[in-house]
């Protein structure tokens, strides 16, 4: 539960772009950084945390190409994790869906260990058919499909198979029943060029992380698809999702607005009883 | 506290809403910041800089909060009486933009500029980049300012006072680490694009550098000016008293 000290009050709020660290990820200092996470989180007035884990993070296979074996080491660990963390931290099973079999074993095996969600990396570009089975199984499962986003794909780059807002579109419109979380507008390219590229997908929201704080972006996302595709988060940076909250105060968003952004969204995308402290908000 | 790192006027690349500087003064009202250290944002891809300056000048002459960081450009002819001129008129430091001009960390010129820059007690304002590389345009060929520039002009006179905005945790690192203690004192540098938690690239920076090497700069009207606020609201609550540099205490006398 959040608290009236919190430096974005008492209203609920979720990220929904979050990530873990662990002991078999190679760097030494992950519980300091885990710890970091939730620590900003309280201080910043974060509900839940909706978080993956993205295999060993290059530590025994790459972060965007995670081997099978690291999956599901990985979601093994977020799984205990959100188990642990009950109170705020909630999950996605993430997947490599070049191994279609394990991708989709996966998604069962976390669905059924209480995962909210499907967490897409960068192994194959977004509208390759091999999503597609992927995307169903989301679909028949009731669960979202975060998918990380490169913001104008003008060329390749190293460590990754991006995608950017044209081609996640083209995937959207193949599973119109499957909400698609657009990662991290801030996050990296260009920004401008996801907002015309996804406004015509009416499943696909984008969230607003990453470490971009280009004054003019919130106030051309809302223009372009409405406070009601877009889902506040943090990714790696939580100061600018810190900032932004208080920029899209500044830009005079309505009550209405702003919840929708800090939380309503979200809880419409996820399953129904993923987020029971902001239901009781909502109840009450 | 004042903003070191803010422009007015137009960017190249994409549209900014409102980059005027009476939009300015209430943004740094509402923010609690005492005034600005302004450039003239298109200045940097422009060959001469006398008339971005003079546009400076002129756009804030109405608001006293705001004092004029103008471009001298050391390959120019008479750049050292423009130099002269500028702090005349008021400059509270001086801008420079060797990535755009095709100079490297050894160029004389900028050392040359530095050197008088530290000989008139003005601070030398640095900026590491306008925008992530990743969205940058392909025409907007620069490049991110290199640690070497800053280790290199600060090794070059002991009067010379830097200030770099913009510059990432491996930057800083590499250039601090890479002074004497004289020289990393000779530096300070803003921290707009310093990670915060969970990375906690701030809180590291103000555990291993001293939170006195850095001064507040917001890169409005870039960036939204609530980043660096927040940065300083998260950092762990052994900060709660850092006391960092206030750059007002750094800037060229008013003449």
């Amino acid at each position: 539960m959040t608290h009236a000290s919190s430096l974005c009050g008492p209203a609920p709020l979720i990220d929904a772009h979050a990530h873990f660290y662990h002991a078999l990820a190679g760097r030494s200092d992950w519980a300091r950084v885990n710890g970091a996470r939730l620590r900003a989180g309280d201080r910043i007035g974060v509900t839940y945390h909706v978080a993956s884990i993205l295999g060993s993070y290059g530590h025994t296979s790459p972060t965007y190409f995670p081997s099978p074996a690291d999956v599901t080491a990985g979601n093994d660990i977020m799984a205990a994790f959100a188990a642990e963390e009950q109170r705020r931290v909630r999950w996605y099973v993430a997947v490599n869906p070049n191994h279609t079999a394990h991708a989709l074993a996966e998604i069962r095996r976390g669905a059924g260990q209480g995962a909210i969600g499907v967490k897409l990396l960068a192994s194959r570009r977004a509208d390759d058919p091999l999503l597609d089975p992927v995307c169903a199984l989301a679909g028949a499962l009731g669960l979202p499909v975060l998918h990380h986003i490169w913001q104008h794909r003008t060329r390749e780059w190293p460590n990754q198979e991006i995608s950017d807002g044209c081609d996640l579109a083209r995937l959207a419109v193949r599973h119109p029943g499957v909400a698609f979380i657009l990662a991290h507008l801030g996050g990296g390219g260009d920004w401008a060029h996801t907002l015309p590229a996804v406004r015509d997908s009416p499943n696909i929201y984008p969230d607003l992380s990453g470490s971009g704080v280009d004054r003019g972006m919130l106030d051309a996302a809302l223009d372009a698809l409405g406070a009601q595709r877009l889902l506040w988060a943090c990714d790696l940076t939580m100061e600018t999702g810190l900032a932004k909250l208080r920029a899209l105060d500044v830009i005079g968003l309505d009550e209405n607005d702003m919840a929708d952004i800090r939380w309503r969204n979200a809880a419409r995308l996820f399953p129904d009883d993923a987020f029971p402290a902001c239901e009781a908000v909502r109840v009450s | 506290m004042i903003d070191v790192a803010a422009w007015i006027g137009p960017y190249p690349f994409r549209h900014l809403p409102h980059p005027d500087p009476e939009v300015l003064v209430r943004v740094l009202e509402r923010d609690g910041l005492a005034g600005a250290w302004v450039g003239y944002l298109p200045a940097a891809w422009q060959r001469d800089p006398a008339p971005g300056n003079a546009a400076l000048f002129a756009a804030l002459k109405p608001f006293p909060t705001l004092r004029p960081a103008p471009v001298i450009r050391p390959d120019w002819p008479g750049w050292e009486r423009a130099l002269d001129a500028a702090l005349e008129r008021g400059a509270a430091a001086i801008r420079a933009y060797p990535m755009h001009w095709g100079m490297g960390a050894a160029d004389s010129r900028m050392h040359s500029l530095a050197a008088a820059c530290g000989a008139r007690a003005v601070p030398l304002l640095l900026t590491t980049r306008f925008e992530d590389l990743r969205q940058r345009s392909p025409l907007d060929v620069a490049g991110d300012l290199t640690a070497a520039h800053v280790r290199a002009l600060a090794r070059g006179d002991a009067s010379v006072r830097l200030i770099v905005t913009g510059a990432g945790r491996e930057m800083l690192e590499e250039t601090h680490w890479g002074l004497t203690p004289d020289e990393q004192r000779r530096v300070h540098w803003d921290f707009a694009w310093v990670w915060g938690p969970p990375e906690d690239h701030l809180a590291h920076l103000f555990r291993t550098l001293g939170a006195e090497r850095f001064v507040y700069g917001t890169h409005w009207p870039l960036r939204l000016t609530q980043s660096p606020r927040a940065n300083l609201d998260l950092l762990p609550p052994e900060f709660a008293n850092a006391s960092m540099t206030d750059a007002s205490t750094l800037a060229a006398r008013v003449p």
